[in-house]
């Protein structure tokens, strides 16, 4: 009925089509799998039900609260408004001081404790992470 | 004083002769047959007032002028005189005033070398350029004046941030930037060339050039960008996905997709509108680049501090570029009508389809994982990031075709070939599936991607390799650089695999030892250096075999501004990096130590190298066919 040039570019056109969805598709999905949502402490104290997922937390580390020993760091983020405790293995950045920023990923176990995989360094004293600066100014 | 005023004044004057030879050359444009000798000088004139600016920052520098304001934010008396005149280009209104630099060198060099091509189509290239520089200067002058006066005048400057102070990080923004500012050549010859339906063979070969010396300084700056981020970052890793280096690595994707592009379409007069499409979006995605590094928009662990109003000049300068691009795209290109060539599934030209295709998508993935949270945080405040699992889910089942199609596209013909007498293809693929099974099979976990992965990137390894031999001096630059890729993927892939890490807290004389290794803090001593203090530790590793190795790395503690820095201690050799750092634990007498072995480190660095080389070589390549 058609040529044979129809029916190729018409194949052409489906193949490319559904590359298109895949890959939408495709990448869709593992961004869902792979985000990582930033949450204050406050919000992670108004939480209805806790997953496994892995977040950041941040917030000022609390005065006097940092303790360590030779495999684990502990210390509290803070809010000012509410606090969480987080225990943490694994390199701690220079910039990382008491009453200073910080961003801390990793798990929740409970609304008040969480297990931090890493921590987040930055370059800049000056600097404060947007998502800390935001958390702190709707105190 | 004196050099910011004479600095001050060079930049205006540099903007209205870029307004001057934006007149000139569209009266040349409309009347002349020869280039007006005008043009040449003040293009050279503009570049002139351009270095003087810059020499005027550097003295500024230099001779630590606090009145200036740029000076005052950056600098401190302290400063070695290195860092002093590197610091010139280490912060925003400097590193700008560089690419203004750039840009108007290039367009000058452009001018003095196309003297064989049709005159319109230079000056037509000088105006797109023109609109560039012009831009860049009003955005210089207005939102990030370098020479801008502070008083009373303060007696001392906050300093430059230390982990900037370093030999790798001096270099590296000039490097970047030409392959960047190369990009928008490119760009304004791209516009050109199709607004007079010139895109033909000859400007193929002629513009090659230009994609090839960005390609290679870009891939350079990149490779000393994440150098830097590998010893003085103290994480240990040399790429983190990380939205200030995936900005870098998009340009990337584009130009060396556009690279292949126009080594077709010098050859086949096909693929026109990759190409012109490509020079567009690659010069718009160095320009994101800028913006979106500078305008504090992406939350990165790179960012330093900035302004939103910069950000937002950016944005619209960009988009009317991109706009005016797309305008002259729809409305002036007009594809060859007589489709000059078709070729069949099995050649040459298919398989540099597929594999653009294929580069395009990583850039979408890139883009996407960039570009997303910055958006969801528009569109409903939720704060997110991307991290690297999303790329690698994404990017690497894909480079397996991609390994396979650089290793066989090479060997076909243009327009149509079989595979008859091809047997060391099939040989040479059984031999690299082999092998990787050998190494592989040690770790039980994803043992079929990964063997399917380090086979094919064997593959193209030993092709190239064995080419090196068969072809000699034939296609050198093409496979010095797959050559490069395959070890890159590969030093990559063992990196990832065999690397291992140790971290632990440690106080001075206590020992940590597990199944491998046995970490040693000896003790502690202090020194002090002009604008630091250091701390400097020593270990003694033991590894499974006994073997000692003495390491020490250091703890820097500047004084303006008061920031802590580690230096990692790192012991090279052929087949693998030791690499160890501390970090202060605040008002503790723990040292935070993290130890890493990891293989191919120098590898990586060295594969990248051979990358450029072979750009370099093709650059230098003499033309055969006229």
């Amino acid at each position: 009925m058609y040529g044979r040039k129809v029916k190729l570019r018409f194949l052409f056109v489906v193949l490319i089509l559904i590359t298109l969805i895949l890959t939408t598709f495709l990448v869709l999905k593992s961004l869902e799998e792979n985000v990582v949502y930033f949450q204050s402490p406050s919000e992670i104290k108004a939480l209805s039900e806790l997953d496994k997922k892995k977040i950041r937390v941040g917030g000022m580390v609390k005065k006097d609260s940092i303790s360590i020993n030779s495999s684990e760091l502990k210390f509290v983020i803070t809010d000012f408004k509410n606090e969480i405790n987080v225990t943490y293995t694994g390199a701690i950045p220079n910039l990382f001081e008491e009453g200073k920023g910080v961003v801390a990923e990793g798990v929740l176990n409970d609304r008040n404790f969480f297990s931090a995989s890493k921590i987040l360094a930055k370059h800049d004293e000056n600097y404060m992470p947007p998502e800390v600066k935001q958390a702190l100014g709707e105190k | 004083m004196l050099y910011s005023v004479i600095g001050n004044y060079s930049l205006l004057l540099g903007l209205f002769f870029g307004l001057v030879l934006f007149y000139l050359s569209v009266i040349n444009f409309r009347n002349s047959q020869v280039l007006d000798t005008k043009i040449l000088s003040f293009t050279f004139l503009q570049f002139f007032l351009v270095v003087i600016s810059f020499l005027c920052l550097v003295l500024s520098f230099v001779v630590s002028d606090f009145s200036n304001e740029t000076v005052f934010n950056n600098s401190h008396t302290t400063k070695p005189i290195f860092y002093k005149i590197a610091g010139t280009w280490g912060n925003h209104e400097g590193s700008l005033l560089l690419w203004l630099l750039v840009l108007t060198l290039f367009i000058l060099i452009f001018l003095v070398k196309t003297k064989n091509q049709p005159i319109k189509y230079r000056i037509l290239t000088l105006v797109f350029q023109q609109i560039i520089i012009v831009g860049f200067f009003i955005f210089l002058i207005k939102t990030s004046n370098p020479f801008n006066h502070i008083y009373p005048i303060p007696t001392e400057g906050l300093g430059l941030n230390p982990i900037l102070q370093d030999p790798a990080l001096v270099i590296h923004p000039p490097i970047l930037y030409l392959g960047y500012v190369g990009s928008s050549i490119i760009f304004s010859s791209a516009l050109a060339a199709t607004s007079l339906n010139l895109v033909s063979k000859k400007w193929a070969s002629h513009i090659k050039k230009w994609v090839l010396s960005s390609w290679v300084f870009l891939t350079l700056g990149i490779l000393l960008g994440s150098i830097w981020a590998y010893y003085e970052l103290g994480w240990g890793g040399f790429w983190f996905w990380d939205p200030v280096e995936n900005v870098s690595l998009m340009p990337w994707l584009a130009l060396t997709t556009l690279l292949h592009c126009v080594l077709v379409l010098e050859k086949k007069l096909i693929l026109t509108s990759w190409v012109i499409i490509l020079s567009i979006s690659t010069f718009a995605l160095s320009m994101s680049g800028t913006f979106l590094v500078r305008s504090g928009i992406l939350n990165s662990v790179h960012t330093f501090a900035n302004d939103p109003e910069r950000g937002l000049f950016i944005l619209i300068f960009l988009f009317s570029l991109i706009f005016l691009s797309l305008f002259i795209f729809f409305f002036f290109h007009n594809p060859s009508k007589n489709n000059p060539s078709s070729f069949s599934l099995l050649s040459k030209e298919t398989a540099i389809i597929i594999n653009n295709w294929f580069m395009m998508y990583f850039l979408s993935v890139v883009l996407i994982g960039t570009i997303y949270p910055i958006f969801l945080d528009v569109l409903s405040s939720q704060k997110i990031s991307v991290g690297p699992p999303f790329y690698h889910k994404l990017i690497i089942p894909f480079l397996i075709p991609f390994l396979l199609i650089m290793a066989i596209g090479p060997k076909l013909k243009w327009i149509k070939s079989n595979l008859e007498d091809k047997i060391y293809l099939i040989t040479l693929l059984v031999v690299s599936i082999l092998l990787s099974i050998l190494i592989v099979k040690n770790f039980s976990s994803n043992f079929l991607i990964n063997t399917i992965l380090i086979s094919s990137a064997f593959y193209l390894f030993f092709i190239t390799l064995r080419d090196f031999f068969i072809k000699g001096f034939k296609n050198l630059a093409q496979n010095t650089a797959h050559f490069g890729f395959s070890l890159l993927i590969l030093s990559i892939l063992f990196n990832n695999l065999f690397s291992t890490e140790t971290i632990t807290n440690l106080k001075v004389g206590e020992t940590f030892e597990n199944s491998k290794t046995k970490i040693i803090f000896e003790n502690i001593s202090q020194k002090k250096e002009k604008n630091y203090k250091s701390i400097i530790a020593e270990f003694t590793i033991q590894d499974s075999k006994g073997k000692m190795e003495n390491l020490s790395p250091e703890l820097r503690i500047y004084n303006q501004p008061n920031i802590v820095t580690s230096e990692a201690d790192i012991k090279t050799t052929l087949l693998s990096d030791k690499f160890i750092v501390i970090n202060l634990v605040p008002n503790q007498e723990f040292f935070n130590v993290r130890y890493q072995v990891k293989p191919f480190m120098l590898w990586i660095w060295i594969s990248v190298i051979l990358i450029s080389v072979g750009g370099l070589m093709s650059f230098l390549k003499k033309e055969y066919e006229k």
